[in-house]
């Protein structure tokens, strides 16, 4: 937070009194808030017994952990296909050869403009595809075609001197590609494509959508379940700490590695923006936020 | 192929739901976000915080997680509202956290000596911000946040699944009519890359009229 300092001066000892007096209202406005939400859920019987006894069996357990399994099962499967076909298409992308370069940038720029959900439904739909291949699919073109411009920004963001450097030497395209500019790229990339990744983690989610039993479809199963009283806020309360703190997990460790990037001088030539979702745009994102 | 012809009227009200669901959780998105981004810059600690636990907690939601937690959880509150108001604010809400950090990392490409020089005519933080700061802001936040919305666009067919009138939707009305899919799908497909390609446009053109010149 130091930047915003930018902001206001260093709070004299008035200043810091007025700070005070707005520390202390907007606290007490956000517990109040907190207060109402509580007081509602207390008063719509959110904590009844019946409403939170499924979480105490043991098969319904197994039921979550199973969807939990599903779900992370979907997103390894997804996550490696993604990097495969963003290096395929990247490849293709920033090759020399027209007839190369041209589908490489129509499959990219078309797949990124696609909701992925549209794409998950075709493939699910129109290909009458099972829902656990349709939901990979659909997330490894999505998420491929932009970790392509990923990798594609991240190589060209080497600095020219490396490149000019290595042809000059008599290197061919190939071997430059592969002993110069790729190992330079990847560790800049690196972020870059941990936070494509918890995209990819919370687009699993979609799965729930086409029947697939992955972690919202068991919590969905619980929740409608008229013998417990439908406890959807329960199953709400329990699930999103799980998914959202997985998601979490990540994105830090996204945040972690460019840090440690930043300090790295072997990166000091390349620093990357992560290209925005289905950018057609000029411009980036902030660095580092995974994308909506 | 006559997909198209033959059902004007519900690609037309899938298309139109689709815009309106833009239009508000867009407008709801930015004004969350220019809140919750003036939040996390303030001088008051409390204020900071909320700010970025709304941020952190709503980027790392699954989307879908939000619309079950909203569309079918809120209800159980006692809150009834139709379908269509619920997916505008699970997708605001969503959307205003990736809009505040977009604006956020605007306030940070306004150089330091602005509000500074800004502090020393006398000026109070609101007026820091608002006079000098965010007008600056504006111009060089104008294509992340032209992508924050083409992803909004995109995240709205989720909206479709949960019962709301919305362009994907559209397939299930067709397919039971018994159309060809594929070219449902193409239609359906074209209709998004439309908004996604207007949206663009409309930034591309905000872009050259404001944007800032580095």
């Amino acid at each position: 937070m130091t930047d915003a300092t930018a902001l206001y001066d260093l709070p004299g000892p008035r200043t810091r009194q007025r700070h005070r007096l707005y520390a202390v209202a907007s606290t007490a406005v956000i517990l109040a808030l907190v207060a109402w939400i509580l007081y509602l859920l207390f008063d719509t019987g959110q904590f009844t017994r019946t409403k939170w006894m499924p979480f105490a069996y043991k098969g319904i357990q197994e039921l979550l952990l199973r969807g939990l399994g599903n779900t992370l099962t979907a997103f390894a499967i997804a996550a490696v296909l993604s990097l495969v076909l963003g290096g395929a298409l990247a490849t293709g992308r920033l090759s020399d050869h027209r007839p190369v370069r041209l589908p490489a940038t129509v499959v990219v720029e078309f797949f990124r403009a696609m909701p992925v959900l549209v794409m998950i439904f075709f493939i699910f739909v129109a290909l009458k595809v099972q829902p656990l291949p349709a939901l990979v699919a659909g997330l490894t073109l999505y998420n491929g075609s932009v970790l392509a411009e990923v990798f594609r920004s991240g190589v060209n963001a080497v600095e020219r001197g490396q490149q000019e450097a290595a042809f000059a030497l008599g290197m061919r395209k190939t071997l430059v590609m592969a002993h110069v500019l790729v190992p330079q790229a990847v560790r800049a990339m690196l972020p870059a494509i941990i936070s494509q990744l918890v995209v990819a983690l919370k687009d699993t989610s979609l799965g729930y959508l086409i029947t697939y039993e992955e972690f919202l479809h068991a919590g969905k199963l619980i929740a409608s379940n008229l013998d417990y009283d439908l406890p959807f806020i329960p199953v709400v309360m329990v699930i999103s700490p799980i998914y959202i703190g997985m998601c979490m997990l990540l994105s830090w460790f996204a945040v972690r590695v460019s840090r440690r990037e930043q300090r790295s001088p072997k990166t000091e030539a390349v620093t990357i923006a992560t290209p925005g979702p289905g950018a057609l745009l000029p411009g980036g994102e902030p660095p580092m936020a995974p994308k909506p | 192929m006559n997909v198209l012809t033959d059902n004007l009227s519900t690609y037309g009200e899938g298309f139109l739901g689709t815009l309106e669901l833009i239009v508000y959780a867009g407008l709801l998105a930015l004004a969350l976000g220019f809140v919750m981004a003036s939040f996390r810059v303030a001088p008051v600690a409390s204020l900071r915080v909320f700010g970025t636990v709304w941020v952190t907690v709503l980027r790392n939601t699954p989307l879908t997680l939000l619309f079950f937690a909203v569309v079918l959880g809120l209800p159980r509150f006692g809150l009834l509202l139709p379908f269509q108001v619920f997916a505008v604010l699970a997708l605001g809400c969503y959307t205003s956290a990736f809009i505040c950090e977009a604006l956020r990392a605007g306030i940070n490409t306004v150089p330091r000596g602005q509000g500074e020089a800004a502090r020393s005519l006398g000026m109070t933080f609101a007026q820091t911000l608002g006079l000098i700061v965010l007008p600056q802001a504006f111009r060089s936040v104008i294509p992340p946040v032209g992508s924050t919305l083409i992803a909004l666009t995109k995240n709205s067919a989720i909206a479709g699944a949960f019962s709301v009138t919305e362009l994907l939707g559209t397939y299930k009305t067709l397919n039971e009519l018994g159309y060809n899919i594929v070219w449902t799908f193409a239609w359906i497909a074209l209709g998004y890359l439309i908004i996604t390609l207007a949206v663009s446009a409309l930034f591309r053109v905000l872009e050259h009229t404001w944007g800032a010149a580095r």
